[in-house]
C-alpha cells in the first residue's frame, strides 16, 4: 500500500509541477480575493471575526479550484482505467489524492497567509502563528477528505465543473464555521487568546467522520 | 480451463443496449478477433472483459473467475491496449512506465528493456505530448505488456504504427508471444491472419461466431454493409 501511495503521489506532484494547473491558480485567486476585499470593504485593515471570516472563505473558494482539477488528468488521459486494471488496493488512490490536495492546500496557505497579513490584517500575526497553523491544519484535513470524495464523484459526470462546487460547498461549510470561530481570537487586536477547544474538537470530529465516509465510499465511486 | 467463458452477456448504456446475447468460449493461448462497424460494441466488449464495465446480464468468466465479483483476482493478468494510451501526456514515456511498474510490482529493469526493444530509449525522457502518435502507441504497447499479462485485449493495436514499428511490437503482442488475445480489428485479411476464432458484431449482437478457418474475408466485409 505504501509503495502504491508513494507512486501515485509522486505522479501527482510531477504532473502538477509540469502543468502548474492547480496551485498557482489557487494562490493567485486567494491573493486577488484579498485585494478585492481590501477595496470592497473600504478598510485598510481588519481584525477578529471579520479577518477570520475573510481568511477562511477565501481559502475555501481557492480550495474548490484545486478540488475541481484533482482528477481531471486521470479522467482525460485514462489514468482511472490504468489504475483500475492494476492489482492494488483502491484505497491507495484515495490516500494519494487526499495527500496531493493536502500538499496543494499547504502551499496555498504558504502564499495566502502572508499575503493576508500584508494586505488586510491589522494585528501582527507573529504571536498567533503557531495556533493559526494548527487550526489551518485541522481544516485542511477535512477539506482534503471531503474534496477528494467530491472530486472523484464529480469528475465522472458531464457537469463536473458545476457539480464539484455544488457538492463541496455545503459539506465544507462546517469547516469554515469551525475554522473561522477557532481563528477569530487569534486575529483579534490586543491580547491574543487561544482558540476555543470546542471549535477545535468540532473540526477534529468532522475530519474524522468525513475521513471514514471517504474510506467507506471511495471504492463504490470508482466502480462502473 | 478456458481463458474466456461468456454466456448471454448484455451491457447497456442507459436505455441503449450496447451489447446483447454474446456467448463465446476461448481457450488459453488462442486469439479471438472481433469485427464490426463503428458502434457495434467491440470496445464495450473489451472493457467488460477487462473488468472496467459491469455486465448487466449474463456471465463472464476470465481464467475461471467470474466478473465483476472476482475481478480483483483478474486484475494484473490482463493487459489492455485501447484507443487511449492510458499514459499521462506531461510525463515522459519512462516516467509513465515506471509509474505503471510500481502499480504492478514490476522491476525497473523491465521498463528499460521494453523501451529498448521498442526503440524508444532515445526519446524516453521527453514528455509524451512531444512524441508522435506512433511513438505514443509504442509506449502504450509497452504499458500494456509491462506486467506480462496472460490475456491481452487489443483495440485496433496497429493504428498509428508504420511497418518498422509493427515489426517492433509483434514479438510483444503478436501470436508468437503466446498470450491469449482478443483483438478488435477492421482489417479482414490481417485480422483473419491472426485469428483462431472470429466474432462479428452488428448493432451489439453477434452476427458471426466461427472458427477462423471457416470464415472468408467476404463474410467479414458483409458485416459493414
Amino acid at each position: 500500500m505504501r509503495r502504491t501511495v508513494g507512486a501515485l503521489l509522486r505522479k501527482e506532484l510531477l504532473v502538477e509541477l509540469r502543468t502548474l494547473q492547480s496551485v498557482p491558480g489557487m494562490s493567485l485567486f486567494a491573493v486577488s480575493t484579498f485585494v478585492v476585499f481590501h477595496f470592497a470593504l473600504n478598510r485598510s485593515s481588519v481584525e477578529g471575526d471579520l479577518a477570520s471570516g475573510i481568511l477562511w472563505v477565501t481559502l475555501l473558494f481557492a480550495a474548490i479550484l484545486g478540488i475541481n482539477r484533482l482528477f481531471v488528468a486521470d479522467s482525460e488521459e485514462g489514468g482511472f482505467d490504468a489504475f483500475l486494471l492494476a492489482p492494488v488496493d483502491r484505497t491507495a488512490l484515495l490516500l494519494a489524492k487526499a495527500l496531493t490536495l493536502l500538499t496543494f492546500l499547504v502551499v496555498l496557505e504558504l502564499v495566502a497567509v502572508p499575503a493576508f497579513a500584508l494586505l488586510l490584517l491589522g494585528p501582527s500575526i507573529g504571536r498567533a502563528l503557531p495556533d493559526l497553523l494548527g487550526v489551518l491544519a485541522l481544516g485542511d484535513l477535512g477539506v482534503a477528505a471531503i474534496g477528494t470524495l467530491v472530486a472523484a464523484l464529480a469528475v465522472r459526470t458531464r457537469a463536473r465543473d458545476l457539480l464539484g462546487p455544488l457538492l463541496s460547498l455545503p459539506l465544507l461549510v462546517p469547516i469554515v464555521i469551525g475554522g473561522a470561530r477557532a481563528t477569530a481570537p487569534l486575529l483579534a487586536s490586543g491580547h491574543v487568546q487561544a482558540p476555543a477547544p470546542r471549535w477545535l474538537l468540532t473540526l477534529g470530529l468532522y475530519d474524522l467522520i468525513f475521513g471514514l465516509i471517504a474510506y467507506a465510499l471511495f471504492d463504490f465511486i470508482l466502480e462502473d | 480451463m478456458p481463458a474466456l467463458e461468456v454466456e448471454g452477456l448484455t451491457r447497456r448504456y442507459g436505455e441503449r443496449e450496447a451489447l446483447g446475447g454474446i456467448s463465446l468460449r476461448l481457450e488459453e493461448g488462442s486469439t479471438l478477433v472481433v469485427f464490426g462497424p463503428n458502434g457495434a460494441g467491440k470496445t464495450t466488449l473489451l472493457r467488460v472483459l477487462a473488468s472496467l464495465l459491469r455486465p448487466h446480464d449474463g456471465t463472464v468468466r476470465v481464467f475461471g473467475r467470474q466478473l465483476p465479483q472476482e475481478s480483483w483476482s483478474v486484475r494484473g493478468r490482463v493487459g489492455l491496449l485501447g484507443h487511449e494510451p492510458l499514459l499521462y501526456r506531461e510525463l515522459t514515456a519512462r516516467e509513465n512506465l515506471l509509474f505503471h511498474a510500481r502499480l504492478h510490482d514490476v522491476a525497473d529493469a523491465r521498463v528499460d528493456g521494453l523501451l529498448e526493444s521498442l526503440a524508444l530509449s532515445g526519446r524516453c525522457n521527453e514528455p509524451l505530448r512531444l512524441l508522435s502518435h506512433g511513438m505514443v502507441q509504442r509506449a502504450a504497447v509497452a504499458r500494456a505488456v509491462l506486467h506480462d499479462p496472460a490475456l491481452l485485449l487489443l483495440d485496433e493495436p496497429h493504428s498509428n504504427l508504420d511497418p518498422a514499428a509493427l515489426e517492433l511490437v509483434d514479438p510483444l503482442i503478436g501470436a508468437a508471444a503466446g498470450r491469449t488475445r482478443v483483438i478488435c480489428s477492421h482489417d479482414p485479411a490481417g485480422g483473419l491472419g491472426e485469428a483462431d476464432v472470429v466474432l462479428g458484431l452488428r448493432g451489439g449482437r453477434p452476427a458471426l461466431l466461427r472458427d477462423a478457418r471457416d470464415v472468408t474475408p467476404q463474410e467479414i466485409l458483409e458485416l459493414y454493409r
